[in-house]
């Protein structure tokens, strides 16, 4: 049984006190987790070293403005960070994090990985509806009860990994009746035990996995059923595709905000895929129309062979989406049938190599040969 | 037969192993189907499904990636990671109920020119049974 560390303080305020004492006892040099922008909720992932700074933190607000593996990525890119940071983030973004580490694009080292089982998030949309003050308690007495609230984003209801697998860390929060007045923190490696060393609180045993978060991955796992059995009824055939796809500015923003779509020069924003005046001629020449701007369907198909077997279904695409098309929906699905065939869970474990730059030479035997 | 009738095939065939063999077929008179456009690539690994999925698009009717047969790679891996993408793609395809069957991957070596007359054969006649990509008649892409 994992140990853990108890402090009798909400959440919120038990994992800042521990942020704090970490902090003061130049344990790490900052944190890096979400703080508030403005008094409307608007959040930010912010780096913070200064503890009065730290107060306005919030480091389990339900909202991700990115994914936070993308940024993570951003200040680990070169080597390890200098300074030791502890980063609090979501078992997806941590996924994604440890994604893009294996594609060289961060370092785990140096940084404290603490996350939390997830009761999703809201979409961003949500900020400006003006509901936000209603909302809040309603989605902290679903993760209590280890339900699903109504309001989160449609890739977080039908999550079924929102339990960490890499975390130092975890805050354990779904199905915590008691989550108003006390914070259990399990400690999962080593690197956790001994930051934790004569930290605030009471040392108790906790198990990361209880009654309540099988019944609430239940409960995700049916809704997951039901959004692919939809999608398999609707949204499948070419015409169907062209459909979802149809409203598709062409912005990009999905592969923006996407934390696997890491290449700074992508592959469709580069003079390979761009239109020539000659280009619009020739497919004019062969079809009555073209739309303007092309390549709508060639790029959200083109993405899905580069990154969708690595997708976590963080549902950022689906969320930054102008004109609210289901992207993160289309991709999840295509994602969770890529990982079947290769056998593959994203951001499972870092030594595990992605999926499209490796082979096995017995695999799929019969291709080919016919 | 009627030229609009003809399925139109975009072929990637690698240097070493497929080319050859078609270039044999070829100098060994063999019956090969009209309807196959061939594109040299130097290795099946060099087929981006990008390509694939660019010819799916504009309207090809069908399209077949050759390589060496696995383990006779001129560059050791490359059709290994051929094979991956190509049965990643298919995943892909099927998922979205796009026309997978239109996609196709054939291990044909430089000795086998009957093969490659085979295959090209059967994959010709099978895409005609088919018909033509409906995304030929899709304009707005």
């Amino acid at each position: 049984m994992p140990k853990a560390l108890k402090i009798n303080k909400s959440v919120d305020e038990g994992i800042k006190e521990l942020l704090e004492f970490l902090i003061q006892n130049e344990k790490i040099k900052g944190v890096f987790t979400l703080k508030k922008m403005n008094d409307e909720g608007a959040v930010s992932y912010s780096l913070i070293t200064d503890l009065d700074e730290l107060k306005e933190a919030v480091p389990l607000y339900p909202f991700m403005p990115v994914n936070a593996g993308k940024v993570l990525s951003a200040f680990s890119l070169q080597a390890a960070t200098k300074e030791r940071v502890a980063a609090v983030l979501r078992p997806c973004e941590l996924r994604a994090f440890v994604e893009l580490v294996k594609r060289v694009q961060g370092s785990l080292e140096n940084i404290l990985l603490i996350s939390l089982t997830c009761g999703g998030v809201y979409t961003l949309k949500s900020l400006n509806n003006g509901n936000l003050a209603k909302q809040l308690p309603q989605y902290w007495e679903a993760v209590k009860k280890a339900e699903i609230d109504p309001d989160i984003r449609v890739t977080c209801r039908s999550c079924e990994n929102f339990i960490p697998h890499l975390a130092d860390m975890t805050v354990a929060a779904v199905g915590k009746k008691d989550i108003d007045n006390e914070c259990v923190i399990l400690l999962n490696s080593q690197k956790g035990e001994d930051f934790a060393l004569n930290a605030p609180g009471s040392a108790i045993t906790e198990e990361m996995e209880t009654a309540d978060t099988e019944k609430l991955k239940k409960l995700r796992v049916e809704q997951k059923e039901k959004l692919f059995d939809d999608f398999d009824k609707n949204g499948v055939g070419t015409k169907a595709f062209i459909k979802t796809f149809a409203a598709c500015l062409g912005c990009h923003a999905c592969s923006h905000a996407c934390p696997i779509c890491f290449c700074t020069l992508c592959d469709f924003d580069s003079k390979s895929c761009e239109y020539q005046p000659l280009s619009f001629v020739s497919e004019l020449s062969q079809k009555g129309g073209l739309k303007v701007p092309p390549g709508n369907i060639f790029f959200h198909l083109g993405r899905m062979t580069h990154m969708a077997v690595s997708c976590i279904s963080c549902g950022m695409c689906s969320d930054v989406c102008p004109v609210n098309i289901p992207v993160a929906t289309v991709f999840t699905r295509v994602g969770d049938s890529l990982q079947k065939v290769l056998d593959y869970i994203p951001g499972r474990d870092v030594e595990e190599a992605v999926p499209s730059g490796t082979y096995k030479e017995e695999e799929f035997a019969e291709v080919g040969e016919q | 037969m009627n030229k609009e009738n003809l399925p139109r095939i975009v072929g990637f065939l690698c240097t070493w192993c497929s080319y050859t063999g078609a270039d044999l077929a070829g100098t060994s008179r063999m019956k090969i189907p009209p309807t196959i456009k061939v594109i040299r690539v130097m290795c099946s690994g060099r087929i981006d499904p990008l390509f694939v999925l660019k010819a799916y698009l504009r309207g090809a009717d069908g399209i077949m990636m050759m390589g060496c047969h696995p383990g006779d790679c001129h560059y050791q891996k490359g059709n290994y990671n051929a094979r991956r993408r190509y049965v990643m793609l298919q995943s892909i395809f099927k998922t979205l109920g796009l026309d997978e069957d239109r996609i196709s991957l054939w291990w044909v070596s430089a000795s086998e020119a009957p093969r490659y007359a085979q295959v090209t054969n059967e994959f010709s006649e099978k895409i005609k049974q088919m018909g033509s990509n409906p995304l030929r008649e899709e304009i707005f892409l």
